[in-house]
């Protein structure tokens, strides 16, 4: 190629050129700065989950070269303040198992009817003023939900059952359902509403009912979200504390019964924590073991709903 | 609306009526989106409806399935009269469950569901009720043979329905519709999110769907509406502005406003 043609002049002299590349060099100072602010903001995340994750594995260590993994996994009693101390984490399993299958009994059905309500049913006025209330019944500290499932749920439930003793797992995880109510029902209902109309009105158009729409059509296209509702759900059962320690018992008993009063996992943390175990001690040891337990249970329902997730996702 | 715009040897082909708007009047709240609209739907007949955007044509067309009941604060005045039963489609008694029994719709994007093909068209049957395997597969089989597209999916019927193509998506969508056998098919702009060629299936498609069934459909491609219907009503603010035999309306329309907008001169 000839260059023969003239480069058309500019109607910018030079000088302004480099008074512009001054002014962008600044610029990029400052968006350095900001860019190195955000990153730092994000690494202390990151670093506070990975100490946490060191303290965990490290004091755990130092529980494991004392109990026997083989122990810890299946012996069937609980006893590490005893002399005859057992570790058997099983037991505590089984309370948090237990408490958590109530919970979830009454908040999965019970969120994705409210969900399914809210989305599809509701009159945009309803919706509005129910939400939040909704949202409300999650920001309830959850002592109150204790001491709610403790002096008024339990001994309505021993009208009913006499020999129900005066601390279980069922009354704790019927309250504990009622707080995950909201988050199982708002977020599924956020996913529900992300279903395009175009859908909706594809299956009215068929000569759907509106049930038919919400439970054949819209439910199917919001798979993923739902689950991820579940799964938070779940994750906030097993997590759980405070109803537990409150109206739950904190007796170590390896039982699937909700009727019996049972420790949890984390219930099990609070009893020792609040205690005056000398510092190093196996006794205090154990709560470390405990956490680590829970917060690979927490990891397992993360990387699920994760998968569930990417599986389910639709692509409207 | 006017006989005499119909030409006697159309009259000749002894034309029944299969539904028409008496009158009807059209609003979204406070705004009148439909005003006095009168207009016959030929049986198995393709009616276009054209017009420049915002004319009320697939405000007019969702009417007949009363789609607007969907949404609050729409309100219907005037008839949609169905034939040979005489039913006022708009009546308050008449539950729009029933009238979308009858009359079935297909969508300008196409919008499967999120399950298999089979279970797309098997949809609008199940609805109904349909439980029986046999009855829904043959059922399943001549709605999508009937959309062309049988020779396609015929071995990857339980595929998402969302893996086919566009087109084959939008004829998906037509089996759906045809499943249920409906007297009248609604058509809103369907080919507007399609490529050229599936465009081109799509309307032979539609022309040879008359022989079975009544179509009405909106467009907004004046060549389209030349291309596969039979009468065509031009729409413009509202209102009903002409009527007529498409061949009449394209070559000499009667009314000035018509002129102007086929040939390109407005709109």
């Amino acid at each position: 190629m000839s260059v023969t043609a003239p480069m058309p002049s500019l109607p910018v002299a030079a000088a302004k050129v480099s008074e512009r590349l001054r002014k962008k060099a600044s610029r990029h100072v400052a968006e350095r700065v900001i860019e190195l602010l955000l990153f730092g903001a994000a690494l202390l995340s990151v670093f506070t989950t990975a100490a946490i994750v060191y303290v965990l594995v490290s004091e755990s260590w130092v529980f494991f070269e004392h109990v026997p993994l083989k122990d810890f996994l299946f012996d069937t009693q609980w006893t590490p303040l005893f002399d005859d101390a057992h570790f058997g984490i099983m037991v505590l399993l089984s309370g948090t198992i237990t408490s958590s299958a109530v919970a979830l009994v009454v908040a999965i059905p019970l969120g994705t009817i409210i969900a399914i309500y809210l989305s599809e049913f509701a009159p945009f006025a309803v919706r509005e003023v129910a939400k939040p209330f909704l949202e409300l019944l999650g920001g309830v500290p959850t002592i109150i939900y204790g001491y709610f499932a403790l002096v008024f749920l339990t001994p309505l439930l021993q009208k009913i059952y006499p020999d129900l003793p005066g601390f279980n797992l069922l009354s704790a995880g019927l309250v504990m359902g009622v707080m995950i109510i909201p988050y199982v029902a708002s977020l599924s209902e956020d996913a529900m509403r992300a279903v395009p109309m175009s859908l909706r009105e594809g299956s009215y158009a068929m000569g759907a009912t509106r049930l038919q729409t919400a439970l054949r059509v819209v439910m199917p296209a919001a798979t993923s979200g739902i689950a991820s509702a579940y799964i938070l759900g779940i994750s906030r059962a097993v997590g759980e504390t405070m109803i537990l320690a409150v109206a739950g018992g904190m007796q170590p008993n390896l039982t699937f019964n909700p009727a019996e009063p049972g420790a949890t996992i984390t219930s099990f943390i609070v009893q020792v924590a609040l205690g005056d175990l000398p510092h190093g001690s196996i006794g205090y040891q154990t709560i470390f073991a405990a956490g680590l337990s829970l917060m690979l249970m927490t990891l397992f329902f993360n990387l699920l709903g994760y998968w569930l997730r990417k599986k389910y996702r639709e692509v409207y | 609306m006017n006989d005499n715009m119909i030409d006697a040897s159309t009259e000749q082909q002894d034309l029944k009526v299969k539904a028409e708007c008496r009158n009807l009047n059209f609003h979204y709240g406070a705004f009148h989106a439909l005003k006095s609209i009168n207009l016959p739907v030929y049986e198995k007949k393709v009616t276009a409806l054209i017009g420049p955007s915002g004319c009320g044509k697939s405000t007019l067309l969702r009417s007949f399935n009363r789609m607007h009941d969907l949404y609050p604060g729409n309100r219907y005045e005037g008839e949609i009269v169905m034939h040979p039963d005489d039913t006022n489609l708009l009546a308050k008694e008449v539950d729009p469950i029933e009238v979308r029994m009858r009359i079935s719709m297909v969508f300008q994007k196409p919008n499967p569901f999120p399950k298999s093909v089979y279970e797309n068209v098997a949809y609008s049957l199940r609805v109904r009720g349909m439980k029986s395997k046999s009855e829904l597969d043959d059922r399943v089989e001549h709605a999508l043979k009937g959309a062309a597209l049988w020779g396609e999916v015929s071995n990857r019927l339980n595929d998402l329905g969302a893996n086919l193509s566009g087109g084959q998506q939008q004829r998906l969508c037509i089996a759906r519709a045809l499943a249920s056998d409906p007297e009248i098919l609604l058509f809103d702009e369907p080919t507007s999110a399609l490529d050229p060629i599936a465009t081109a299936s799509i309307e032979e498609l539609v022309t040879e769907l008359k022989d079975t069934v009544t179509i009405l459909i909106v467009t907004h491609n004046m060549q389209q509406a030349a291309r596969i219907s039979d009468f065509t009503a031009y729409m413009y603010l509202g209102e009903m502005i002409e009527f007529g035999v498409t061949d009449q309306l394209f070559i000499k329309p009667q009314k000035k406003q018509t002129e102007d907008y086929i040939t390109g001169r407005f709109g």
